[in-house]
């Protein structure tokens, strides 16, 4: 047994193509990672509204903000 | 050389591991600067100091004695069918050989030379930044040669060479060195922490971790940026450009060429392309989300991910690449937090999270994903499988890592030798140099102020 079927390098490299292991779920793994990315905007939207309405319930009076600014 | 091919061949090759260098060159500039940035203001002379003369002092002793031990302890001594050491195979690597100096009949021992040794500068600078703040300069340069002269190159001997006893008998496989450079040098970083304690104030009465933030967190993000352009010239260093069947001298038949990792089984520089920057991708998406966008800690994971891969990144496919960067990044990130608040350990960048857990967790993957392949082009040796890299694992981040940087800080420690005296730790390492700059700044602007002419 082998994962990418290869169980020796007693061949000519001339015959030999793709070596990943797990040939054959290209499309599965193409797949599972459209889902990894688009999770990840998902996940990212929420962190940042919840940053967003953080900052917005912060500093109401606005001093802080002026003190930011004023820094540059 | 026996004819202009060999000759075309030789002088690539050579030209390839000399450029390499120069790249790698960069992971130390990037060491160096993001350690200098994680510091606080008072400590920064002392912080680059201690970076910068592992440079000198890992080159000489790698020079005299590191180069050697790669050839001559393949077979453990004695772990392999009873064989000691290799000193025929070794004897070009002896310092006073005429290989290690000019010579017209070898072009490749000096720049081969040279792409192991700055991965031994790599191994010693991962552990300068988990020590930082707190150590005296000398007992890290005496751990900077035992990791980077000494440790790190036994285990490249047993587990990182086509003739290695790990590749024989575990299947052992680390192409791009999750284990022999950075599973050793986390567990090593491990080691030393255990001993050296956490700087002054990281631990609260109630023991609860502060957090101790950077002087210039931009900074330490512009030296990971670094370390990872210099990774490049890393893993471009762990391939043998183009080699002929013949000249392995294993079982591939046919008269192909091929690029070949450390153990001389075929890869390409395509593979590791995709393979780096999917897996550097992985690490930094999972890393930002897991630290809700800290910048330290996704440039962090970027390389964790990159580290927790590179077992196998010689042959996995850029998709499963980029999951176990993803992976690698998440596990690094909570496992720092965990176990900096269950035993106390003040690893100051993360280093032990990042190359230590991040590379262990890697050799673990790699040998469920790599099941069952051939470890090298030679018949005879173990196939890959997951409990011969589950025992390399432990015995890069412990055996070769963790015991001996636990061990030599010990020793320091009882002779005084590794901890700074607390009063020097809370006026900062630079405190008396800061003193003779200020006192000379203000001498030098007196004197000129009492040039200055009047009418």
């Amino acid at each position: 047994m082998s994962t990418n079927g290869m169980t020796s390098w007693a061949v000519d490299l001339a015959d030999i193509g793709a070596v990943y292991p797990f040939q054959g779920t290209e499309f599965v793994l193409f797949i599972l990672g459209l889902v990894f990315w688009i999770g990840w905007h998902i996940l990212q939207f929420r962190t940042e509204k919840t940053e967003v309405d953080h900052e917005m319930h912060s500093d109401e009076s606005g001093e802080s903000a002026k003190d930011i600014i004023g820094r540059y | 050389m026996g004819n202009n091919l060999d000759a075309l061949t030789t002088i690539f090759t050579e030209f390839y591991y000399w450029v390499t260098v120069v790249f790698m060159f960069l992971i130390h500039v990037g060491f160096c600067v993001y350690e200098v940035a994680a510091s606080r203001r008072r400590n920064h002379a002392h912080t680059l100091m201690k970076n910068i003369m592992v440079i000198p002092l890992v080159t000489v002793t790698f020079f005299f004695f590191g180069w050697w031990i790669y050839f001559s302890f393949p077979n453990g001594p004695y772990i392999y069918q009873g064989m000691g050491i290799d000193y025929e195979a070794a004897s070009f690597a002896r310092p006073w050989d005429p290989s290690m100096g000019t010579n017209l009949g070898d072009h490749i021992t000096g720049v081969f030379w040279a792409a192991f040794l700055l991965f031994s500068w790599t191994a010693a600078s991962i552990v300068s930044g988990a020590v930082m703040e707190r150590i005296r300069s000398g007992g890290f340069w005496v751990l900077a040669v035992v990791i980077g002269s000494f440790a790190w190159i036994i285990d490249a001997s047993w587990g990182w060479h086509w003739d290695g006893w790990m590749v024989k008998m575990l299947g052992y496989h680390d192409a791009y060195a999750s284990g022999v450079i950075h599973a050793i040098a986390g567990g090593f970083a491990l080691g030393v922490l255990l001993v050296l304690g956490p700087r002054l104030g990281k631990f609260r009465d109630d023991g609860t971790p502060r957090d101790i933030p950077p002087h210039n967190p931009w900074l330490v993000t512009l030296g990971l940026f670094l370390i990872y352009t210099g990774f490049w010239g890393f893993y471009a260093a762990c391939n043998v450009p183009i080699i002929a069947p013949e000249v392995i001298d294993g079982e591939i038949t046919g008269v192909t060429w091929t690029a070949t990792n450390i153990y001389l089984a075929p890869t390409t520089l395509s593979a590791i392309t995709f393979n780096f920057l999917m897996s550097l991708s992985g690490g930094l998406m999972a890393a930002y989300l897991v630290s809700k966008g800290d910048p330290f800690w996704t440039f962090s994971g970027g390389l964790a991910g990159i580290i927790c891969a590179s077992a196998g990144n010689d042959l996995y496919h850029p998709i499963q690449s980029m999951f176990i960067g993803a992976f690698g990044a998440w596990a690094a990130f909570k496992l720092h937090y965990w176990v900096e608040r269950k035993f106390k350990i003040d690893d100051a960048v993360g280093a032990v999270a990042v190359h230590g857990y991040a590379g262990f967790i890697g050799l673990v993957i790699c040998g469920f994903m790599l099941w069952g392949q051939p470890s090298s082009p030679y018949a005879g040796y173990a196939a890959i499988n997951p409990l011969g890299m589950f025992i390399g694992a432990i015995i890069m981040f412990g055996v070769l890592g963790f015991l001996p940087g636990w061990i030599v800080a010990k020793i320091l420690h009882a002779f005084g030798m590794l901890r700074i005296p607390r009063k020097v730790e809370l006026e900062g390492l630079d405190f008396e140099s800061s003193e003779a700059y200020d006192n000379a700044v203000a001498e030098i602007i007196a004197a000129e102020q009492a040039l200055v002419q009047t009418k």
